[in-house]
């Protein structure tokens, strides 16, 4: 599908000279420059979140512990109850989200002719572009508006369901699409009637790509802080269930050490250590660090997924 | 996205035996009437098996061939696909009513706010007031913050992504093409709030030499007003939001400039500049506008980077280098004001004008593509 354009093999007659030579390579400067360009903002930001965040995350009990009874001015603590929120509220919103968006993908692909196939694809097309914050406006006037529930944590995963299904229908479409019709002409020829052919055959054939889209979305909303903000608030302390209580996720968490960043401390001008004990001096401000580390954390996540995503696709039958 | 050259599953021929359409034995034409080992579908929704629905046309064109196959299996056949066809366009159903609910939502919560309203609703004056007595708001300094700071995202982006995708497609090697490729895809996936974080700790502090630059300049836009937090500044992080956005369009338009167009090129002897400005530009030319209007979409809706980012004013100026709210930052600031129905309707009304802007600027884009479509 992708066929890069090959240089010129043969020499060109005569070479460019003056102005023309010239603005040939203050384009070919230019264009390079760009992608320089691009790396600056990509290498800092890693690098800034790496340098600052790495210290943090290199405690065992980061990764086992809550931040239950530790302020800003405490050590210690971790990630895990941000860590177990957002696996659990992207797990469900990916459980809502993969059969809906997949038959939607097979609809407008093995089936959509009708005006229903136009107007899915429309809606799907403008679900893309509903931002995310919008859309945790829409479920705030739904659920907690108009059926008066309390903000909680699967709402959150229900907001998050409508900015993933467009992204796996994309890909899901995508997929279908290059799945060779012989492949279902041939299913058919064996008398296999057209549902099993669709579940047997073509989504066998493209399931590593639908792996990668569905991958691909899960990355996309883990990061998701918005919806977090109004709908589902953030704790202190680890919670399982995503039905009742606040429960904190890996976003809210680096927006509440962001908060509490710029906090003053040592006002009283000493602290408490470890044993509870008065020392001289005044008490550090850990959210800054933490802040760091719990981004770290969620770019580690992310990227991860990513690379899965990515491995995935290289065992792609259709897409190579 | 615009690969009009695959084969339509969609396309598949009417299955037919020796020109006829198959019509399975013993169950006739009678099709769309109830199948009796089918009363539980028909009775749970019952708009899935109405012949008015497109779906039961698309289950009659699409069924393959039935041979040789006895009475019974051809009953049970009809009944999965049945089933499955009526899942898929169930699915669909879905997605499109959840959009409509979107807007009724919006529309419904926010109808009564904006009644009450003693402001106007377009006044650019921020002092919002979401008391149930004195309802004050008004959506255009949020309108101008939102729609300046993300044309400053398309101002900076758009050329660096059309270099980006110039470079990966017509520059570097073949063997680096898909590193640096993917090198600027990873920008897109890294969390939006930790663009806000990095653009607030590291990126705006490194900026105020740039402003205060920009600032001699000293004409309304430019007015100074503040150093750090400025729309300036979000505009910028914004810029790097969407940059992989429309690098990634842009490249895949580019990489398949029609092969005729490009040597046509280079047998006139054009340079490499001349070819990409014969050949490739023009032919990208509407991808790459409707992959700016996607990345303007998205810059409009960014919520949680503006709102680290940006300064909090509440004096209204239309200097870039002022503070401010975009409609995302200003609805998610406030959310412990979602207490009475009266005032979180004024948020959701800044909401629906978002989802308005959003949605004319996506489907101006895909008008865009679809035009391009057609051309083709």
């Amino acid at each position: 599908m992708t066929t890069a354009i090959a240089p010129p093999a043969a020499p060109v007659f005569g070479k460019a000279r003056g102005s023309r030579k010239v603005k040939n390579q203050v384009a070919t400067g230019l264009v390079t420059l760009a992608f320089l360009v691009a790396l600056i903002p990509l290498v800092w930001l890693l690098w800034t979140v790496i340098s600052k965040g790495w210290r943090v995350i290199f405690h065992a009990s980061w990764w086992s512990s809550d931040q239950r009874n530790i302020t800003y001015q405490d050590a210690g603590g971790g990630a895990y109850h941000a860590i177990i929120g957002t696996l659990q509220q992207v797990a469900i919103c990916t459980v809502i989200s993969v059969p809906i968006a997949v038959l939607v993908g097979i609809y407008l692909v093995e089936y959509g002719k009708g005006r229903l196939a136009k107007v899915a694809t429309f809606m799907v097309d403008i679900m893309t572009g509903i931002p995310s914050v919008v859309a945790a406006l829409f479920i705030f006037a739904l659920a907690i508006s108009t059926f008066h529930m309390d903000k909680s944590a699967w709402l959150v995963s229900l907001c998050l369901v409508i900015l993933m299904v467009p992204v796996i229908v994309r890909t899901t479409e995508e997929m279908l699409k290059l799945v060779p019709n012989e492949l279902r002409e041939a299913s058919y020829a064996l008398g296999i009637v057209k549902w099993k052919t669709i579940l047997k055959v073509v989504l066998p054939t493209a399931l590593t790509g639908l792996i990668t889209g569905v991958v691909l979305g899960i990355a996309r909303v883990a990061g998701e802080t918005a919806p977090l903000l109004i709908l589902g608030p953030y704790a202190q302390e680890t919670n399982y269930n995503p039905f009742s209580g606040n429960q904190a996720a890996l976003p809210t968490m680096i927006n509440e050490m962001f908060l509490n960043s710029n906090q003053a401390t040592g006002s009283t001008g000493y602290h408490l250590d470890e044993n509870g004990n008065r020392v001289a001096g005044a008490a550090a401000n850990f959210a800054p660090d933490r802040m760091w580390g719990t981004a770290l954390t969620l770019i580690i996540i992310v990227l991860a997924l990513n690379l899965i995503a990515r491995f995935i696709g290289r065992f792609n039958k259709v897409a190579n | 996205m615009t690969q009009k050259d695959q084969p339509q599953a969609g396309d598949l021929p009417t299955p037919s035996v020796g020109g006829e359409p198959v019509v399975p034995p013993g169950v006739g034409g009678d099709s769309t009437g109830p199948d009796p080992s089918a009363p539980s579908l028909s009775k749970a929704d019952p708009a899935l098996v109405s012949s008015a629905d497109p779906l039961a046309i698309s289950v009659e064109e699409n069924l393959p061939p039935v041979t040789g196959a006895g009475l019974s299996a051809v009953g049970k056949r009809r009944v999965g696909d049945r089933v499955f066809a009526g899942l898929a366009g169930g699915a669909s159903s879905l997605i499109i009513l959840i959009v409509i609910l979107v807007a009724i939502f919006l529309i419904q919560k926010s109808w009564h706010s904006i009644g009450q309203n003693k402001a106007n609703f377009f006044s650019t004056n921020p002092a919002w007031s979401t008391s149930a007595n004195d309802l004050r708001f008004g959506v255009g300094g949020l309108l101008w913050v939102t729609v300046a700071s993300s044309l400053i995202a398309l101002i900076i982006a758009v050329p660096v992504a059309i270099g980006i995708a110039l470079f990966i497609t017509q520059y570097a090697p073949k063997r680096f093409a898909r590193p640096v490729a993917q090198i600027i895809d990873l920008l897109a996936a890294i969390p939006s709030i930790i663009y806000g974080i990095w653009g607030y700790a590291e990126l705006s502090p490194h900026l105020t030499g740039v402003v205060r630059a920009l600032n001699h300049i000293g004409l309304g836009l430019f007015d100074k007003k503040f150093e750090t937090g400025t729309i300036f500044n979000a505009g910028i992080v914004l810029a790097i939001m969407i940059l992989p956005i429309v690098t990634a369009i842009s490249r895949d338009v580019f990489d398949r400039t029609p092969r005729q167009n490009v040597e046509a090129a280079w047998a006139l002897g054009a340079t490499r500049w001349e070819m990409i400005r014969l050949a490739v530009l023009p032919y990208g030319r509407p991808a790459v506008i409707s992959g700016s209007m996607l990345g303007l979409g998205r810059a409009l809706g960014e919520t949680i980077a503006v709102m680290l980012v940006l300064s909090t004013t509440s004096n209204f100026n239309f200097s870039i280098f002022n503070g401010g709210y975009t409609f995302a930052s200003k609805i998610a600031l406030n959310v412990s004001e979602f207490s009475t129905p009266i005032s979180t309707g004024a948020y959701i009304a800044a909401g629906l004008v978002l989802f308005v802007l959003t949605f004319v600027v996506n489907a101006a884009a895909r008008w865009v593509v679809n035009r391009r479509k057609d051309f083709a």
